[in-house]
């Protein structure tokens, strides 16, 4: 090999040698800004006991920082579940985040309770329950469901989205189950129902 | 630096062409890189200055990520220290680099300065780079003792209390001062949150202005070597020093080397020792600061030892405190205490190598002292050492002027 070959090659086996390391070396920093350890112990799955929750009425909890709503339906509004079908833009769940479960007309295990995520699809606002039907601010059409305040979303008892409003997908349903009857599991699925 | 022949095209990429038509990037690498000429003949004693940039960098990015989990609250401090070791993903890397950095910062430092002492680099024209340079060491001396603070150790604590209260010796304003450096009437969470915001903001932008100064004023006046000649006084044809190689790349390559092997020891005490036995990272600091309970045994970190023996072996308190100061500060005279003309110790006659010798002896001796109880055999023999450490530098315009100096080549040696 010519001498300038040789300086050229020993430059470039250098240089790479140096931007392997450097990528070693960066390694720590990067993964340093993962969630901590303690981060992911408060992001852990949370019990709820929902024996008290009567029907029509909602519970807020919050897991990893974010508000998750039980709902349980009563009777009625599980009557008209589907009285606003034509006008949702996913009713089928087929563009939305929730565990296969959930994938249903009720999303959810049992259809009287709904586990969701108070997080609006849009841009991450609280949606405010709007059971009341017909209400002067809603419209006479308006058969109970939620309202974004931010930008107008509106989703059904099911935390379906409507058409016509910025939300792109279904409300999230995180991956929960139950413990036994009464106690709610918010964090994570039970192992068959993952597959 | 960059002479007219030397006009030829120094970029051949366009975008870096571009750049440098707007901004001067070639004049700056011309002037600091490819066309520094430093000394050929470098020794290992010449490393020590590009290892503690290496070690700032280390320290600047650790600290970065440190900072973003550590809490300056009394409260939390000490919590959110664990809280790093055991919970934040590589935390406890960040913390061990961090807390070992700064071990070897002065392990480096103190050889940096010992070159200098060897080479008479402190002298003429580059008593300034010198003084720079002791300014760098004062701040990261102030830079070492609020970090040191900051885990809320109750090692850290009373390391706090005494620092702090030797400010309390000075006549008339002591107090007053004492006071006012930590903001309540003893060592408490505004202390803590003080030191910090001076420790990550303050401390480290003075340091980096230094080292800018430090290294513009060495790039202006050129490098010594280990022979203490000139070697601008030499130049070719073309106006470059003869002895001289060009700093890239022939010095970074060299460098580079180094920079390996060092990481290489550095890493190690890092993944296998980190706390050194306890000389990096003291047992009584893994214990929360407790302002009932005063560490049996309390001891500052293995750098400040030397100092401390000169305090501890002077029986009263201001006295004390000013010997301390001084130990510190006499190094900012040797410009002008040593009366030598020839700069390196290779030319230089015994005496100076006697007395260099015994100040090294004396300064190490202190550190080990410094560690050890003040009583018996050890408080006289660091009352022996302070008379030994100060008459170098108290004696040295008169001894410097009685040496007998060898011939100084015109031109560098490689051995000697």
């Amino acid at each position: 090999m010519s001498k300038v070959g040789r300086r050229k090659f020993l430059s470039i086996a250098t240089s790479v040698t140096g931007a392997v390391g450097g990528i070693f070396a960066l390694t720590p920093f990067v993964l340093s800004f993962q969630p901590s350890k303690r981060a992911k112990a408060l992001g852990a799955a949370i019990k709820i006991n929902i024996e008290k929750i009567e029907p029509g009425s909602i519970v807020k909890v919050i897991w990893k920082g974010m508000p998750v709503w039980i709902l349980h339906r009563s009777e009625k509004m599980l009557d008209k579940i589907d009285s606003s079908i034509d006008e949702l833009r996913d009713p089928n769940s087929e563009l939305s985040v929730q565990p296969n479960f959930a994938k249903n007309t009720f999303r959810s295990i049992k259809p009287e309770y709904l586990v969701v995520e108070g997080v609006c699809t849009h841009l991450g606002c609280a949606p405010i329950e709007k059971f009341a039907i017909a209400p002067a601010d809603m419209g006479p059409d308006w058969e109970g469901g939620f309202f974004c305040p931010c930008h107008g979303s509106k989703f059904d008892l099911s935390g379906r989205v409507f058409s016509g409003v910025p939300a792109p997908s279904n409300l999230r349903i995180p991956p929960h189950h139950y413990e036994n009857e009464t106690t709610l599991i918010i964090g994570e699925n039970q192992e068959e129902e993952n597959v | 630096m960059s002479s007219d022949n030397k006009q030829e095209v120094y970029f051949s990429n366009p975008i870096l062409k571009w750049v440098d038509e707007r901004f001067p990037l070639s004049k700056v690498l011309r002037e600091h890189a490819t066309e520094y000429y430093a000394s050929k003949n470098f020794n290992i004693w010449y490393i020590f200055g590009v290892l503690s940039t290496v070690v700032l960098v280390l320290m600047l990015i650790t600290g970065l990520f440190l900072t973003m989990n550590y809490k300056p609250s009394a409260a939390e401090a000490f919590n959110s220290v664990e809280y790093i070791m055991r919970s934040v993903e590589y935390g406890w890397l960040m913390r061990y680099m961090h807390s070992t950095g700064a071990s070897f910062f002065f392990i480096v430092l103190y050889l940096h300065m010992f070159r200098g002492m060897l080479y008479g680099s402190y002298k003429n024209p580059r008593e300034l780079i010198w003084l720079l340079g002791m300014m760098l060491y004062f701040c990261l001396m102030a830079e070492a003792f609020l970090g040191y603070i900051l885990p809320w150790g109750n090692m850290s604590y009373w390391a706090a209390q005494v620092i702090v209260n030797l400010f309390g010796t000075i006549p008339f304003i002591g107090d007053t001062l004492v006071e006012w450096i930590r903001g309540d009437y003893y060592i408490s969470d505004i202390t803590l949150n003080r030191f910090f915001a001076l420790h990550v903001i303050a401390m480290p932008l003075a340091i980096l202005g230094l080292v800018f100064a430090h290294i513009v004023a060495l790039h202006h006046i050129g490098s010594n070597n280990p022979d203490g000649i000139e070697i601008k006084d030499n130049k070719d044809a073309q106006g470059k020093p003869i002895d001289g190689v060009a700093f890239h790349p022939f010095h970074t390559s060299k460098d580079l080397v180094w920079i390996i092997i060092f990481l290489i020891l550095y890493f190690g005490a890092v993944f296998f020792a980190p706390e050194m036995g306890g000389l990096f990272l003291e047992v009584d600091n893994f214990e929360p600061a407790n302002p009932l309970k005063t560490p049996e045994h309390i001891v500052p970190s293995w750098y400040f030892t030397p100092y401390y023996a000169i305090l501890r072996s002077i029986p009263d308190p201001l006295l004390g405190f000013i010997a301390l100061v001084s130990a510190v500060v006499c190094f900012v005279f040797l410009p002008w205490l040593d009366k030598c003309k020839v700069k390196s110790i290779r030319y230089r006659g015994w005496q100076y190598k006697v007395a260099l010798a015994i100040f090294v002896i004396s300064f190490v001796s202190l550190g080990y002292l410094g560690m050890q109880p003040s009583s018996g055999i050890y408080l006289i023999l660091a009352r022996v050492f302070t008379v030994l450490y100060f008459s170098f530098f108290l004696l040295m315009p008169f001894y410097t002027r009685l040496e007998k100096t060898k011939p100084v080549p015109d031109r560098v040696v490689y051995k000697k």
